[in-house]
């Protein structure tokens, strides 16, 4: 049940690969290092308790299929960047508050609750099946960062952001 | 596993429902500390099997959306998230 917890050196490296990464596409890390590093520290033990690296604000169901929305980062980082200026967990920020002139708040959950999210996913592909007449091949969305591409399948994995092909959905 | 108790001024029936793994909840309840309330707090992810199962259902009660922290008061008020301003007002 409690895998070791990840050590400093580990949380050290995990930081740095991560930090030049997302900001080589344009994104920040929280400044503020100590609660950054907590926070990622918790990715490291939830990949270490679930085999991927769950949202550690929020309630991993431990089925992969059933978290993709909430593997970080998670579909909802990019709206919650635009609105409130960081991400759920408040690991991701914006601009506006990496040069301190928005402070960060704690902010709304946007993700739907679990009897919500039961009830969307019937709906899905017959909206996009009848999308789909009249193109030469298929668009595809990554629900990470929102890359399009128009390929028979999903790409292995998104060449912006990383995110794995089963988070990709076709899109048209 | 139990609900974990921390001794304080009583301003009735304080539990933080929570994740181990959250910052929010993290700041969550060091407020409460600070705030020198008596309260009970669980973590949610580090339960399993039916216990699990009944705690979900019970956030769920208080909070739909099941999102934490979820904090409730009384068994009728509930503060999700870490709002200091309400948390501070609601226990003053």
């Amino acid at each position: 049940m409690s895998p070791a917890e990840p050590d400093d050196a580990e949380v050290q490296k995990y930081y740095e690969e991560l930090k030049r990464e997302i900001e080589s596409i344009g994104y920040h890390l929280n400044p503020d290092e100590e609660f950054t590093k907590s926070l990622l520290k918790n990715i490291l033990l939830n990949k270490g308790r679930y085999g991927y690296e769950s949202c550690p604000c929020r309630l991993a169901s431990g089925i992969k299929e059933e978290d993709l929305d909430i593997i970080c980062p998670c579909y909802y980082r990019d709206p919650d960047l635009e609105e409130y200026g960081a991400c759920y967990c408040g690991l991701y920020v914006s601009g506006d508050i990496l040069s301190g002139k928005k402070k960060l708040t704690y902010l709304p959950e946007r993700r739907p609750g679990p009897d919500e999210r039961v009830a969307k996913e019937g709906t899905y592909n017959i909206e996009y099946d009848n999308k789909l007449k009249g193109l030469s091949l298929p668009v595809w969305r990554c629900k990470v960062c929102g890359y399009l591409c128009a390929r028979e399948g999903a790409p292995e994995i998104c060449p912006i952001c990383k995110a794995e092909k089963e988070r990709f959905e076709m899109f048209i | 596993m139990p609900m974990e108790h921390v001794e304080g001024n009583d301003k009735g029936k304080v539990v933080l429902y929570a994740l181990s793994t959250c910052g929010w909840c993290k700041k969550t309840k060091e407020l409460l500390k600070e705030l020198e309330v008596e309260f009970s707090y669980i973590y949610v992810d580090l339960l399993e099997g039916e216990e699990r199962t009944n705690i979900i259902e019970q956030v769920k009660k208080f909070n739909k959306q099941l999102s934490f922290p979820t904090l409730v008061i009384d068994d009728k008020k509930t503060i999700v998230g870490f709002n200091e301003d309400g948390i501070k007002e609601a226990l003053a």
